[in-house]
């Protein structure tokens, strides 16, 4: 594992997210130098299975954030032509980017996530599914999140405080995806916790089949990251997700207690979806009851100089390049 | 994964660890805060695609300056001017240069003093240097309401506090300016200057009216305040009689030649030439300009001595006539821009639905269109990119607090191929009719109408003005008379 590896990082690609894979890539790619391995940079695009064909790469380093990248395409792209890659594969991808189906997944282990409904655009169009949002109203109650069911970004986001406001919160959130997801908003600390697959040299799941799952007890929660917004503004996520109008906590200051339950929650949400190599797991814990409640699952979490996996890699005295080589490492331990 | 690797560093310095963030975060200045990116803007990066109509840009049309022109001129200016091009220039800007810049300004109808103008890198670096010049964090700037999306980052960068003032059709209404400062004063606030673009306005396209250009510098003059006129498109004017600059009306005020004394005049050759030229000025009152000189030699010494010469060689070009080059290409974008405005004028009326109400500029690059006031464009673009590839910017982006002029757009027609331009606002006008029916569906109200349909636009109830976004009218007549253009054919 220690030689030198000719590593193609996937970035770019024409999601919304485009600028932070951008960042993602780019920072994991000076890791990746420093660890000694030949790179490939790709932003993917139309040549893409043309350029890795050419390249030949040992792994793909997936640096690719919202659809295609973060939703099983390029992983089901890559087993295709038979290239190792890190992180999640596409099963657990597709179920970690469809929120709906993670909440529902969720529900059904009892791992508390709020309470939800889900409607398709088609199904307001062509079953008259309009009528039912006053009953979602009225078992959800004001005010709630509306969301599209695979957007990853703070794009189409949307609060509504009343019933007046909810048609206009779920056609934006339609402006992103044909799914959208209607959620009890729960008021509170904004929590996030980043899990790893343990150390991969002293792993023995190399030597085990590959069709094997991961061994759970190698996986390990890093310390919990908390979003601190800036302004109080607790209706705006653009503004919350803005570089610079959020200060990063961590480890958050929540005690003993809280901080093992919402490391615990991440681990059983990882094992749930089928997590592999890295993921990170948001969570609210609500303000009033002390209750931590599971949102969603990220399969390719930013490597920005700014974001949260790197925060609480380092928190846990994991350096950067030392995360970078451990995320390579799943490539080969699927 | 052997941890000796993670050691061999390549000699370009320890991994970024978040302690040494933190490090950073707290060597970055206060003002970085308002720095910010947003998801808007990073949406917005991915418009500008080949494969995407693209109605955003601020471009004018490049692609109709002549190669040969081009070439002969930079020849010239390489084999005339070699050491001259390729050396540093004054900070305040080449002589050569600075006798265009009097000659565009008095095309514009005002006469300028050559040792009241500075040669700026683009007309976006005035806006920054009479930031850097005036305002302390906290300071207020009055502008209007939408405005400049370019400002916004300057204005915020400088920590500057935005007061918008919503325009109508004759620009921005002097009376709300004035209460609006009277308020500021009572509030124990200092607004330093108004910025305003008079002509075809950027983005709202709707042009100040002589009578409030004549109370604006009034206004200015009472309450000794500065005015900064930013006026990139006044001689791409498609139709009606050009109207005095402010900085013209400021120094007829003062009565002392040409200086004004409140009036600081931003000009470009970015939409009369070229924008790659990186090429503006500023004409202002000496204390100010002083102030704006010592700005520019620490923001970059000089302006580039290259496309200074280029336009000298430029301005003496003339045709067989005898009449100058430059004014024959501005004629001729003139034409262009006019026809391609005329264009869009009618795809809109086709496309977009009872709805929505848009600006007629006399002139510019911009179209300003307000939606149905439950539409976000910011989402209405996503959805239109994704499903439509077409791209505009969303209204928000005028707007210093990201939330208002969340159901308008800014279109441009300038630099868009007429087929482009059809076919951009044809696509818009789905998405939205898409947006207004499931609008209808989730409140029960009437379906949305069928493409086509709005043609019929002048039946009952199309006078639904009431609770839209309060920008500018639509100039109803316009509509009436291209109907009846299209029953006369």
């Amino acid at each position: 594992m220690s030689a030198a590896k000719k590593v193609a990082v996937l970035k770019g690609g024409r999601s919304l997210e485009r600028q932070v894979s951008l960042r993602s890539g780019a920072h994991a790619q000076e890791a990746l130098a420093r660890l000694g391995h030949d790179l490939v940079a790709l932003d993917v695009g139309p040549e893409l299975v043309a350029q890795l064909h050419a390249a030949e790469p040992d792994a793909a380093f997936i640096a690719l954030h919202g659809p295609d990248g973060e939703d099983g395409t390029v992983q089901a792209l890559l087993e295709a032509i038979g290239v190792p890659y890190t992180g999640s594969g596409p099963a657990a991808c597709m179920c970690c980017t469809d929120k709906v189906l993670a909440k529902h997944l969720m529900r059904g282990a009892g791992i508390p996530t709020p309470e939800f409904h889900s409607f398709r655009e088609a199904a307001i169009k062509e079953l008259g599914a309009a009528a039912a949002v006053a009953d979602v109203e009225a078992k959800i109650g004001f005010p709630l999140v509306v969301k599209p069911a695979s957007q990853g970004s703070a794009l189409g986001v949307k609060f509504a405080r009343t019933s007046e406001q909810l048609p206009g919160a779920m056609v934006g959130a339609f402006s992103y995806d044909e799914m959208i997801l209607i959620e009890r908003y729960v008021k509170g600390r904004d929590l996030a916790v980043s899990v790893l697959d343990g150390d991969a040299s002293s792993s023995r799941a190399r030597q085990r089949g590959a069709s094997e799952k991961p061994d759970r007890a190698n996986a390990v929660a890093l310390p919990v990251v908390e979003a601190v917004p800036r302004e109080e503004d607790f209706y705006d996520y653009e503004s919350r997700y803005q570089i610079g109008m959020t200060t990063f906590v961590c480890p958050a200051d929540l005690g003993a207690e809280t901080t093992a339950r919402a490391q615990e929650l991440a681990l059983e949400v990882y094992e749930l979806l089928g997590c592999h190599g890295v993921a990170r797991v948001d969570l609210m814990l609500d303000g009033d009851s002390g209750e931590l409640w599971v949102l969603e699952t990220n399969v390719v979490p930013g490597m920005t100089e700014t974001s949260l996996l790197p925060q609480a890699a380092d928190a846990a005295g994991i350096g950067f390049d030392e995360l970078v080589a451990r995320v390579l490492a799943s490539a080969w331990t699927r | 994964m052997d941890r000796s690797i993670s050691g061999t560093g390549d000699g370009r310095g320890a991994r970024p660890t978040a302690h040494e963030l933190a490090r950073y975060e707290a060597l970055f200045a206060a003002r970085t805060r308002s720095m910010k990116s947003s998801a808007m803007r990073e949406m917005m990066a991915l418009t500008e695609r080949p494969d995407v109509i693209s109605l955003a840009g601020g471009l004018p049309d490049t692609s109709t300056f002549a190669p040969e022109l081009y070439a002969k001129l930079m020849s010239q200016v390489a084999a005339e001017s070699t050491a001259r091009a390729l050396q540093y220039g004054p900070t305040e800007g080449m002589a050569s240069a600075v006798d265009c810049i009097v000659e565009v300004m008095a095309a514009e109808g005002t006469t300028v003093d050559p040792d009241e103008v500075i040669v700026t890198t683009g007309g976006q670096q005035v806006i920054d240097l009479v930031c850097k010049a005036l305002i302390d964090p906290g300071d207020v700037i009055v502008a209007e309401a939408p405005t400049y999306p370019g400002a916004v980052p300057t204005f915020g960068a400088y920590q500057a506090e935005v007061a918008q003032i919503e325009m109508d059709g004759d620009g921005m209404p002097i009376d709300e300016l004035e209460s609006t400062l009277d308020r500021l004063q009572a509030e124990g606030r200092r607004p330093k200057f108004i910025y305003t673009i008079p002509n075809f306005q950027n983005p709202g396209g709707v042009t100040m009216s002589l009578a409030r250009r004549r109370r604006l510098v009034e206004v200015a003059r009472e309450r000794e305040l500065l005015v900064l006129e930013d006026n990139p498109y006044g001689l791409l004017r498609y139709e009606g009689e050009p109207l005095p600059t402010l900085y013209s009306l400021d120094a007829e005020a003062v009565g002392r030649g040409p200086a004004a004394d409140l009036v600081i005049y931003l000009g470009t050759f970015s939409k009369i030439l070229s924008p790659g030229l990186r090429l503006g000025w500023a004409v202002a009152p000496r204390p100010v300009l002083e102030k704006l000189n010592l700005g520019k030699q620490g923001a970059d010494l000089c302006s580039s001595p290259v496309t200074q010469l280029f336009v000298a060689a430029y301005f003496q070009e003339h045709d067989a006539h005898g009449d100058a080059a430059w004014r024959e290409y501005v004629e001729r974008l003139k034409d262009l821009y006019r026809r391609r405005r005329d264009v869009m004028l009618e795809a809109l009326e086709e496309h977009f639905g009872e709805d929505a109400r848009w600006t007629r500029p006399q002139g510019g690059l911009f179209i300003w269109a307000t939606l149905d006031e439950r539409i976000d464009t910011t989402d209405l673009l996503a959805l239109a990119r994704k499903s439509q590839g077409v791209a505009f910017v969303p209204g928000r982006a005028a707007y210093m607090d990201g939330r208002s002029g969340s159901s308008s757009m800014r279109l441009n027609f300038a630099g868009v191929p007429d087929q482009d331009i059809r076919e951009g606002i044809r696509r818009i006008g789905k998405v939205v009719r898409e947006q207004v029916g499931l609008f209808g569906t989730l409140t029960g109200a009437p379906p949305a109408q069928a493409e086509g349909e709005a043609k019929r636009a002048d039946g009952p109830g199309t006078d639904a003005s009431i609770g839209l976004a309060d920008v500018v009218a639509l100039p109803r007549r316009d509509r009436e008379r291209s109907a009846r253009r299209r029953q006369d054919r």
